[in-house]
């Protein structure tokens, strides 16, 4: 009776699948497709195992991540680390300054990319394919490390804020993006009506273009924020003052140089500092990487598309 | 005797472009103003330090400036060839770009093609989410990962090892492992990200070829051969060419990160080089001259591998 069934029931299932699947696939696809599907899995774990050792270890006690008894879940299950990490003042600081290179470099690097982009987009733009190709150069050949830095020097831009907002804030692939999106996603009817209306450039820019670029705006204003969030190279080259430096180099001290400032005296209560400094490395990559990590939503949604904008027309 | 038939198209093309100009300017005036900023940005930040370059040539003095230093021709270039240093920096810096092209370029494909045959929507999401996340996360910190999961005295590397019986290794503090471990980071962190770029290249290819194809009997592993695989081939080309054409820019943030006293002999490469003479050790001159050689080893690396494809391909960065 259950024979009966069953086959009624594949019978069934098979008249309501759609007709592209209704021809099983021979044996040596479906192997094919066992070894992809594992492949994948071998892929998924690779990349994940690190995350969830690095998570796990930042929720565990500090004894347990010190004697290797971390693996892929907490071991005595503490915050302690994370308690230590958001009331270290250099954290603190660097966060507060990498929330600022963040807003600001992206507004000015946003408000650059559109004002040369736009302009090269116009088709009677005279002079777009010269600027345009003085643009790319900069991609191939760059004047390198020192002489920029005496650029830097000379405009008195060292130690200060503007040495991270400035020197970087223009990416000519940023520029392709969005010169790229302006000259195939804005009807040609659009630019015409405007001008028939009496609007200027400027105005027309403002008006018309722009609200329809939104997806564009994001996309840059994404790009350059986990750039600026996640850059050190400029500061570690321009900043002397530990007070302007950017999150990342205050990891880099605290994780990589192991620069915790150690005052303790006795033999205890170093030991007791040095595991503590091991998970506080966990949380702090923890606790650094969480704005990227509540944007990734954003990011995974619009990032793609704006790498292949991008991609469509070089 | 007759008119010089050569003269008459220049003159009449310049007039139509000066007029051509003259209408632009007209019609953009507003859009010429807004366009001065980002320019002055680009000469200021991009060729004025092109400009500079000039002291690779000379004996750089910060009182006299860039312009008033004393020339000293290709002495620096001499003193830098016969370091011996060069050769060994040379070394690393090629080694290490090769290793990464030819270890990075292979896997974001076939993990693109991979996640093109699933079907399962669910599970398809997931791995492409999950392994593009890591280009997000900044190199201080996978490098602090790297640092903490191949650490010797707790990492779950170093762990898994001891269920085998295999004593703890030092895999920073070892040379030899330096250059698989920046590459396969590296590897780790982009591969989910660079599959993203073919997966839009395999979306764009026309589904009757697969349809004709299934009919004429070809199995997955064919249609893949002879469908998606050509059907990549110009993205893949141009992804090749840049990653070849940038050997000579290979990133400065992860090595220099990577270094400590035990690697130095094959992390040290020409960009921490760089840094370290001109900034550390202040000898602007010569700092300058190992970038500017760098810079233009990568130009014509780059002009060389890009005549290449599309000679041998017709694939290029530009026609």
């Amino acid at each position: 009776m259950s024979a009966i069934s069953t086959s009624a029931l594949t019978r069934l299932r098979r008249r309501e699948r759609p007709a592209t699947t209704k021809v099983r696939e021979p044996l040596r696809d479906r192997m094919f497709m066992v070894v992809i599907t594992i492949m994948l899995v071998v892929a998924l774990l690779l990349v994940l195992a690190p995350l969830v050792f690095i998570v796990a270890s930042s929720f565990s006690s500090a004894e347990a991540v010190n004697a290797g008894r971390v693996t892929f879940w907490p071991v005595d299950f503490s915050l302690h680390a994370y308690q230590v990490a958001l009331s270290n003042s250099q954290v603190l600081q660097g966060y507060y300054n990498s929330l600022i290179y963040a807003v600001f470099g992206t507004l000015i690097s946003v408000t650059l990319t559109v004002a040369i982009a736009y302009p090269l987009s116009r088709k009677t733009f005279f002079g777009r394919n010269v600027i345009m190709t003085l643009l790319i150069f900069t991609m191939l050949f760059s004047g390198g490390l020192i002489p920029t830095y005496m650029v830097v020097q000379d405009l008195g831009m060292l130690d200060t804020r503007w040495a991270l907002l400035i020197p970087n804030a223009i990416g000519v692939w940023q520029v392709i993006i969005a010169r790229t999106f302006f000259a195939n996603s804005i009807p040609d009817e659009l630019y015409e009506a405007s001008m028939l209306d009496g609007a200027g450039g400027l105005r027309t820019l403002w008006s018309v273009v722009l609200p329809l670029s939104k997806p564009l705006l994001a996309v840059l204003a994404l790009m350059y924020a986990i750039f600026q969030w996640n850059t050190y190279f400029d500061a570690l080259v321009y900043l002397k003052d530990p007070g302007l430096y950017p999150l990342q180099i205050v990891l880099r001290n605290l994780l990589i140089l192991n620069e915790t400032r150690s005052g303790a005296q006795d033999l205890a209560q170093q030991m007791e500092q040095q595991q503590l400094a091991a998970v506080l490395r966990y949380a702090l990559i923890v606790v650094s990487s969480l704005p990227v990590l509540l944007l990734y939503p954003f990011i995974a949604r619009h990032f793609t598309k704006g790498v292949m904008v991008g991609a469509v027309k070089g | 005797m007759f008119p010089e038939i050569g003269h008459q198209p220049t003159t009449v093309r310049r007039r139509s472009r000066w007029s051509e100009a003259q209408r632009s300017w007209r019609l953009h005036w507003q859009l010429y103003l807004l366009a001065i900023v980002p320019i002055a940005y680009f000469v200021i930040f991009k060729y004025v330090p092109m400009a500079f370059n000039v002291i690779a040539f000379k004996d750089y003095s910060p009182v006299l400036g860039p312009w008033g230093s004393e020339w000293v021709g290709l002495r620096n270039f001499q003193q830098l060839f016969d370091n011996p240093v060069f050769t060994e920096l040379l070394k690393n810096t090629v080694f290490l770009a090769f290793y990464l092209v030819l270890a990075s370029f292979p896997i974001p494909i076939l993990l693109a093609i991979a996640l093109n045959e699933i079907r399962n929507g669910w599970f398809k999401r997931t791995v492409q989410m999950v392994t593009y996340a890591p280009y997000f996360i900044s190199t201080v910190v996978v490098v602090s990962m790297t640092i903490l999961v191949l650490s010797p005295r707790a990492g779950v590397v170093n762990e898994g090892l001891g269920w085998f019986g295999i004593d703890p290794i030092n895999f920073l503090g070892e040379p030899g492992y330096f250059r698989h471990i920046y590459v396969w980071t590296d590897v780790w962190q982009t591969a989910g990200y660079s599959a993203v770029i073919y997966m839009a290249a395999l979306a764009g290819i026309d589904p009757a070829l697969h349809e004709s194809a299934k009919v004429d009997g070809a199995s997955r592993l064919q249609r893949i051969r002879h469908i998606d695989l050509p059907g990549i081939m110009p993205t893949a080309v141009i992804i090749l060419i840049l990653g070849v054409g940038n050997t000579m820019a290979i990133g400065f943030e992860k090595a220099y990160l990577l270094q400590n006293d035990l690697n130095l002999a094959v992390s040290e490469i020409i960009p921490t080089y760089v840094y370290k003479t001109g900034l550390i050790n202040a000898d602007f001159s010569m700092a300058t001259a190992v970038g500017l050689f760098n810079s233009v080893v990568n130009l014509f690396l780059l002009l060389a591998v890009n005549f290449a494809a599309k000679r041998i391909t017709g694939n290029g960065l530009w026609r």
